[in-house]
């Protein structure tokens, strides 16, 4: 009972992107040309992976499998990075945003597929690509804005982070408020989407299970098991970018060392 | 015996810097903008990358941790920042019931804990900068132009306070400045810092 899209429905919804893209042009808001790229990517890179979603499911060759999830975290870490305005240098920067990503989502994927699914054999491609994709996607938009918050309000507020190090505070004190400010602002996506789950939206994968005809409540329970894990990871991955990050914005002896930053990035 | 000793200190462009300041002592400092005055305090309270060496009593800058240094050479920038949204929330409950005394030396009565950040004027920032500091008890004050929002009044007030606090604690103090004749008032000894290095003022 899939109703299939028609060409035609799917450019009312393009022409929508395109107006949007020349609105905030006209607007000098700034965006355009990253949503066209962006609005292209999605297009290339769903009907690629739709193209090769069945033979990559069928395979069982480990190796294989793990090489795709390291290409997933890969260009997730790198997609935060390009969220960043200001990032650190060299290697760091990825480092940071990939390990986090590896805590978040890989660590917790992996304890999921053992404990709860138990699906035979565990590293069966229908379960571990889809869920690590989900959690990746969602970490990546916390631990970006986490990580963007912290950076930049660093950045603003170095004259009061310096008046609280000459007052005799450690790095680390110097800096809880924008630490707890980013924290905050890494989480409240996933804690908005956490409050208004069945209120105000419907998860898309437990809308698809039950429209597939699966048993409501255990499409619930499976929705619940995604909602917690993303959670916990999203908040694992930002608490570990923060605290990697304030430990890299210092040095040893507790000053302030924003020559470890590069320039500003405007565009992202 | 020497409270604060500096050897061979390099900082940016500056150096070599040789400086020694006994307990209650005042050095006067004053320099063109750019001299590296504001560098040379913020080296001394290790905020900046330096080279040399600087001591306190026996020990070594180095040898101490940054931040219990600093609670120790306290640096009054020009301009201070506050965070919270009122004067109090920058102050220790202890602090604030034992020091009635010290804010009214400095022109201030009790009700100003309760004062919003934003209202206070350049020269109230000033002055209650330096009680905020005092509450580490530093041995060392390193005052960059302290007074240079403050009318005559306030200004005789903040000379007198750090006067009596150098005498009680037996600390001393940097003052950077431009009024000379101010510097000539409080200090002992005065220096220009000119192409980098210390000369004498007199």
């Amino acid at each position: 009972m899939l109703i299939e899209l028609s060409t035609f429905d799917l450019s009312l919804a393009a022409i929508l992107v395109l107006i949007l893209g020349l609105l905030s042009g006209y607007m000098g808001l700034g965006i355009t040309r990253q949503l066209y790229i962006a609005a292209a990517r999605t297009t290339v890179q769903l009907l690629l992976i739709g193209l090769v979603l069945k033979t990559l499911f069928a395979s069982t060759s480990v190796p294989f499998i793990l090489l795709i999830a390291f290409i997933m975290i890969s260009v997730a870490g790198w997609e935060i990075l390009s969220r960043q305005q200001r990032k650190l240098k060299g290697w760091w920067g990825f480092g940071v945003s990939t390990g986090s990503l590896f805590v978040s989502s890989f660590l917790i994927t992996l304890l999921c597929l053992f404990t709860v699914i138990q699906a035979d054999p565990w590293y069966s491609p229908q379960y571990a690509i889809p869920l690590l994709g989900m959690l990746l996607g969602n970490t990546m938009t916390g631990i970006a804005l986490g990580m963007d918050r912290l950076i930049q309000n660093a950045w603003q507020q170095r004259p009061v982070i310096e008046q609280r190090l000459m007052l005799g505070q450690t790095a680390d004190e110097s800096i809880t408020d924008i630490r707890r400010e980013a924290m905050r602002a890494g989480m409240i996506p996933i804690i908005n989407s956490m409050a208004a789950a069945g209120l105000v939206s419907l998860p898309g994968m437990m809308t698809g299970q039950i429209l597939a005809g699966a048993a409501p409540v255990e499409a619930v329970k499976y929705q619940i098991l995604i909602m917690f894990m993303i959670t916990s990871g999203t908040g694992l991955g930002v608490i570990s970018v923060l605290w990697l990050i304030s430990k890299r914005l210092f040095d040893e002896r507790e000053r302030l060392c924003f020559k470890r930053l590069l320039k500003e990035n405007t565009k992202f | 015996m020497n409270l604060l000793s500096i050897k061979k200190l390099h900082f940016l462009h500056c150096g070599p810097i040789e400086l020694k300041l006994k307990a209650t002592e005042i050095i006067g400092l004053s320099g063109a903008s750019g001299s590296g005055k504001s560098l040379f305090l913020r080296a001394l309270a290790d905020l900046d990358a330096h080279q040399g060496e600087i001591r306190l009593d026996e020990f070594n800058q180095q040898d101490i941790q940054a931040h219990l240094w600093r609670q120790k050479v306290a640096l009054l920038s020009a301009d201070t920042s506050w965070w919270f949204d009122t004067v109090g929330e920058h102050f220790s409950a202890q602090f604030m019931s034992d020091s009635t005394q010290q804010l009214e030396a400095l022109g201030f009565k009790e009700g100003c804990w309760h004062w919003s950040i934003a209202r206070l004027s350049s020269g109230e920032k000033q002055r209650l900068g330096l009680l905020r500091l005092l509450q580490n008890q530093p041995e060392v004050l390193l005052l960059d132009e302290p007074t240079a929002n403050l009318d005559k009044h306030n200004t005789q007030l903040f000379e007198n306070f750090v006067k009596k606090y150098l005498q009680e604690k037996s600390a001393c103090a940097i003052w950077v400045g431009h009024n000379s004749e101010q510097l000539q008032r409080i200090s002992q000894r005065n220096y220009v810092i000119e192409k980098g290095v210390l000369a004498n003022a007199n």
